[in-house]
């Protein structure tokens, strides 16, 4: 349909233009992080929708892995930090006094930059989760390791080296490993933290199309420095900068169409 | 180094391809209408052989985009700059087959004395000159204000292209003998028209460049 030429102004009011009734997995309101005296979050309002990839891009240090590393309270490791706002995850605060982290993790599973495999078997990499859940039946075991593998796209390329040691196969097959062992604990949310920053090419595609399919059955939230992996994969694109959140929308509208010329200047790569 | 700064170098190279492209078809296009009012065949023949050139620079103005865009990935903005060089390239490249086309009518009306329509062709020639040449400018610019006025001046070029026609018809009720002639400038009006509605076209491409939306300026 044809706009007509006044209808239409680039506006910098608001940096969320994202409003729809697809059932939200996280919102995000008014958070704000100090790590000591230095802010690094600043009145973060964003929601994010089940069943889709968001991603988070910005310059280094501008807040976007601090801001993941929140969402499963992770960042709490890191001494000195405070926070103030909310962060609901299906409706519940994540911050309250009785909320338990360990349920939050078992919800929320997490893949690194760099593929972090535990010096152990794949096969005991990806039944660590389960095991430690208290699961001990062999058979059970199995039939989880083997979805997990599956799931992560590479149950043909290990199935017959299951108990080899998981630093014996390529970064990018050690990613899909530990892609599978967040998936062996049936979590909700996956936290991607610059999956493929490690990777070469075709591991970096191979990761990418598994996070396609993991979308079906998963909603995924993925920091990136890879500016064309955003638009290839995610389907909305939140730009941070400085610790605020410039602008969130429609992957398309981001990479097409910005609102602010920020966001516009840094996917030109004319910054950052 | 700048950030950017081969891209931005490259950019601005196909842009003066595309302008240069374009002087040489609003050139092309002024030198046919003269031809045929001049009854100058060697100028005719002139513009069709130029017109290689100008296939071939839009060719090369094609090749240069594609390789920008594979090479730089560029988005936003800076992909819609490119894709818009790409199009009012097409434009332009007809723009100067209209001129062969006006040029070949020169030719096979040859010395043949011209109705007294011709005047009003050579007004819509001036008028649609003068648009492209604006629409260039407004380009170079990115000035969408500009591009609009020059979009409102085709209602000119479509009223002048009407009553030529008009014109034209009655000429030949009156000088049947002429009715060949008369047919060779409809078509000569039409090209006219023709490339003005190029103008209004390039002037909705900047305001997709400038804005990232489409809109319909024929409206």
């Amino acid at each position: 349909m044809m706009t007509t030429i006044v209808e239409k102004e680039r506006t910098t009011e608001s940096p969320v233009r994202v409003k729809e009734h697809a059932k939200s997995v996280y919102s995000t309101n008014q958070l704000n992080l100090w790590y000591g005296s230095n802010h690094a979050l600043k009145n973060i309002d964003l929601d994010i929708k089940e069943h889709e990839v968001t991603a988070i891009i910005g310059p280094s240090g501008c807040g976007k892995s601090t801001y993941i590393k929140t969402l499963n309270r992770m960042v709490e490791l890191v001494p000195s930090v405070k926070t103030s706002g909310e962060i609901l995850y299906r409706d519940r605060n994540i911050f309250d006094s009785n909320y338990s982290v360990e349920e939050l993790r078992t919800r929320v599973g997490m893949v690194f930059q760099k593929p972090n495999p535990f010096p152990k078997s794949i096969y005991d990499n990806v039944a660590y989760g389960p095991r430690i859940h208290g699961i001990r039946n062999k058979k059970i075991l199995n039939e989880i390791v083997e979805k997990s593998l599956r799931g992560a796209a590479i149950w043909d390329e290990v199935k017959d080296r299951l108990h080899e040691n998981a630093y014996g196969v390529s970064g990018g097959q050690q990613q899909r490993i530990c892609i599978a062992r967040a998936l062996a604990i049936e979590p909700d949310v996956i936290l991607m933290d610059e999956p493929t920053s490690a990777l070469d090419p075709i591991s970096t595609l191979k990761i990418e199309e598994l996070v396609q399919e993991l979308k079906k059955d998963y909603s995924i939230i993925i920091v990136t420095h890879n500016m064309q992996q955003a638009a290839r994969i995610s389907d909305k694109t939140a730009f941070f900068l400085n610790g605020e959140v410039v602008e969130f929308d429609h992957t398309d509208t981001i990479f097409s169409n910005p609102s602010d010329k920020r966001t516009e200047d840094y996917i030109s790569g004319r910054f950052g | 180094m700048a950030v950017r700064e081969k891209f931005e170098l490259e950019l601005k190279s196909a842009q003066d391809q595309l302008i240069t492209l374009s002087n040489m078809s609003i050139e092309a296009m002024d030198k046919a209408v003269d031809a045929l009012i001049n009854h100058d065949i060697d100028s005719a023949l002139e513009v069709i052989e130029d017109d290689n050139d100008i296939n071939k620079l839009e060719e090369e103005i094609n090749d240069h985009v594609v390789l920008l865009i594979a090479k730089q990935a560029p988005v936003a903005t800076d992909l819609r700059r490119l894709i818009v060089i790409i199009k009012v390239a097409a434009d332009m490249e007809r723009v100067g087959d209209y001129a062969v086309n006006v040029a070949k009518e020169a030719i096979r009306i040859g010395s043949e004395e011209l109705v007294a329509t011709i005047g009003q062709i050579d007004t819509m020639r001036k008028l649609a000159i003068a648009m492209l040449r604006q629409v260039i400018e407004a380009f170079i610019d990115e000035d969408i204000v500009k591009a609009k006025e020059i979009a409102e001046l085709d209602d000119q070029v479509d009223e002048l292209y009407g009553d030529s026609i008009i014109k034209l018809m009655k000429a030949g009720a009156e000088s049947p003998e002429k009715l060949k002639q008369i047919t060779q400038l409809a078509f000569v009006c039409r090209y006219m028209e023709r490339t003005a509605d190029y103008s209004t076209n390039i002037a909705e491409q900047l305001f997709f460049l400038v804005r990232g939306q489409r809109y319909d300026l024929n409206q």
